[in-house]
């Protein structure tokens, strides 16, 4: 991990220490929380701690905060349109991730910056969900043959969906890992723990436990690390939260465990401990993983988190990517998806853009 | 300007920091065309590269492999990302420029930023929104070297939502294709070089005045909204319009109302507030500047 990555980490575990951070240390230190999505997280969390910085720094930190806020007003805006969309249907549609945050309670997550919205509904009803989200609106956005077959076939999700106006981008999940994973865990007991954004609402929040599960398991599977560091962040915050709760760590095993997910779980809590220092209860990871973690774990995460740099970094977020591939998919499937994906990667198709010329 | 070792790259590129308030801008960029754009329209602005919180952090480098020979190309960099495809080597200093404008319209510092050019007599403002090929920079440029106005900013409207008022931000007036010719004959107008065949045509940028920095930390609310239209055929014209009609057609021109919400809509409501909006039509530079005149002694 870079040197600027552990400073801004630092500094969300203590950002009281912000205080006394010399001058130029906090521009590298703005610019890891920007390039890590953790902005608006700093801006929290420096806030909470009651600091006065210098307008030059606050200047930022307020504009990420207002540039949060708008964006839970947006997803608040897209809840109500996902309920008046779906709700004939009478399915239960599960927000997932940073949308369950917002909903949730008013106060988790706040500064997070958002890319797209999650959801889950139950499989039998994904076809009614498709047709009608596309009837209002929402179009699958550009992927060829292969990426819609490995989407329908493998995984648990369907490509995502972009709205012509709106131009917010939609995830729709059937469940919580792909079809061919290692791990088989039923999105129905999640949906049945699950209580809804308001009375008679068809959109529905997971259970605390369930949603940091969720977070854990994903961070775990998912093969980019991008926003690797957020998704840790969100956990630690959760802890930080309902860690205190009664009864709040034995339903997180509880449901962990009854889902076949206490493996993935008990990773991301051991990495969320190293990185966050979170405070996990003595007896969670034990009961959840009897038996030494692996020794791989920390080194290989520690590289590939944040922003990796240099050569052995990528090599790491590679093995991460490999891995990750490795729970989500049987070998034989897996070689063939990383040969495509890898062929591809040598004609990428281009993220950046014609400058404006203004 | 100073050469010192770049921290993250090991490697010795040029390195300042630039104050073109409200910011901080630390430019780094081993091709020449860029030190002598920042020489000529940034000379009082260099300031040593450790002490000041640097708001952005920019890099102007040359093309990969060998795209730094071969039909060289030049790279945009805003914190270590690139965020546009790169562009001919010859082009970097308009790249700088364009990349300049796209930082303080894209990062969210909450201002609202709209896409006009700002001039002051005092502290009373005429903004002057831009739709392109309206000719408002040939006219900004004309009302900063004839008739005194003080510039802010001739292409970004950053208005502060606490108080009101928009924030200087001096840097060079761009210009562009038949523009070029007629503020080049402007007695006393420095030009820089002519950059050919962008993709808007042929570009080149004016010095401003002196006061444009001197004064560079004083707000100004705005009096008067314009809406200038050059067109050599027709009758001039200069109508005021309604408030609500210039609302509209600032937001078609504003760079992040949606991402500023309530605060922005609330804030632009107050610019208004303060200000008679004018649409101006005319066939010469002249004309222009007569009508502008007119507005700002219109009782």
């Amino acid at each position: 991990m870079r040197a600027a990555t552990l400073n801004l980490i630092q500094a969300l575990r203590e950002p009281a220490a912000l205080a006394h951070l010399p001058g130029p240390a906090w521009a590298p230190l703005l610019q890891s929380a920007r390039r890590c999505n953790l902005i608006g997280a700093l801006a929290v969390r420096s806030a909470e701690a009651g600091l006065a910085l210098p307008p030059p720094i606050a200047r930022h930190l307020k504009g990420a905060r207002q540039v949060a806020e708008r964006q839970r007003l947006s997803v608040r805006w897209e809840v109500a349109e996902l309920q008046r969309v779906l709700g004939p249907l009478g399915v239960p549609v599960l927000l997932l991730k940073g949308a369950a945050y917002v909903m949730h309670d008013d106060g988790l997550a706040l500064g997070r910056m958002f890319g797209d919205i999650d959801i889950l509904v139950p499989q039998p009803a994904l076809g009614d969900v498709e047709s009608t989200l596309m009837q209002a609106g929402w179009f699958s956005a550009k992927v060829d043959d292969y990426d819609q077959r490995y989407y329908r076939q493998w995984m648990h999700e369907i490509p995502p969906m972009t709205h012509v106006k709106r131009g917010t981008v939609l995830d729709v999940h059937h469940t919580i890992l792909p079809l061919t994973s290692r791990h088989a865990p039923d999105p129905a007991r999640i949906i049945a723990r699950a209580r809804p954004v308001s009375t008679g609402s068809v959109v529905h929040v997971p259970a605390l436990e369930d949603l940091m599960i969720h977070s854990l398991v994903h961070l775990m599977h998912e093969g980019e690390l991008h926003n690797g560091l957020r998704d840790l962040h969100d956990v630690d915050e959760m802890a930080r939260r309902f860690g205190s709760d009664a009864g709040f760590w034995g339903r997180l095993v509880e449901h962990a465990a009854g889902n076949d997910l206490a493996q993935p779980v008990a990773y991301g809590l051991t990495l969320v401990q190293r990185v966050f220092g979170t405070v996990v209860p003595e007896p969670v990871l034990p009961t959840l993983h009897p038996g030494p973690l692996p020794a791989w774990l920390w080194p290989l995460y520690r590289r590939a988190l944040g922003e990796p740099e240099g050569a052995v970094d990528a090599l790491a977020a590679l093995t991460v990517y490999i891995r990750a591939h490795a729970l989500r998919m049987p070998p034989r499937l897996l070689s063939r998806h990383l040969a495509i994906k890898a062929w591809r990667g040598l004609m990428p198709e281009r993220e950046s853009r014609p400058v404006p010329e203004i | 300007m100073t050469d010192n070792p770049a921290a993250t790259s090991g490697r010795a590129v040029p390195d300042i920091v630039l104050e073109i308030p409200p910011f901080h801008v630390r430019v780094r960029s081993p091709l020449p065309a860029v030190h002598a754009h920042l020489n000529l329209f940034y000379p009082l602005q260099a300031r040593p590269a450790a002490g000041k919180y640097v708001d952005f952090d920019v890099a102007l480098l040359p093309g990969r492999g060998v795209r730094r020979w071969w039909r060289p190309q030049c790279r945009f960099a805003l914190d270590g990302d690139e965020p546009f495809y790169p562009l001919s080597a010859g082009q970097a200093a308009p790249m700088f420029e364009w990349g300049m404008n796209w930082c303080v319209a894209q990062r969210p510092l909450g201002h609202l930023v709209m896409h006009a050019a700002v001039l002051a007599a005092d502290d009373r403002a005429i903004m002057m929104p831009g739709f392109p090929g309206a000719g408002k920079s040939t006219l900004c440029a004309a009302l900063a070297l004839f008739d005194g106005w003080r510039l802010l900013s001739d292409e970004l409207a950053i208005l502060d939502p606490a108080d009101g008022q928009l924030i200087a931000h001096p840097r060079p007036i761009s210009i562009k294709n038949a523009s070029i010719d007629i503020v080049g004959a402007f007695p006393g107008a420095r030009l820089g070089p002519v950059y050919r065949d962008t993709r808007k045509g042929d570009v080149c940028h004016v010095v401003p005045p002196p006061s444009a920095m001197v004064d560079a930390q004083r707000r100004a609310r705005v009096a008067w909204v314009v809406f200038p239209r050059f067109d050599a055929t027709a009758e001039p014209l200069c109508e005021e319009i309604s408030r609500v009609e210039a609302f509209t057609l600032i937001s078609e021109q504003s760079f992040n109302n949606e991402r500023m919400g309530q605060l922005g809509f609330q804030a632009l409501c107050g610019l208004l507030d303060g200000a008679r909006c004018w649409e101006i039509r005319y066939r010469s530079t002249e004309e222009a500047l007569a009508l502008v005149r007119r507005i700002q002694e219109n009782p």
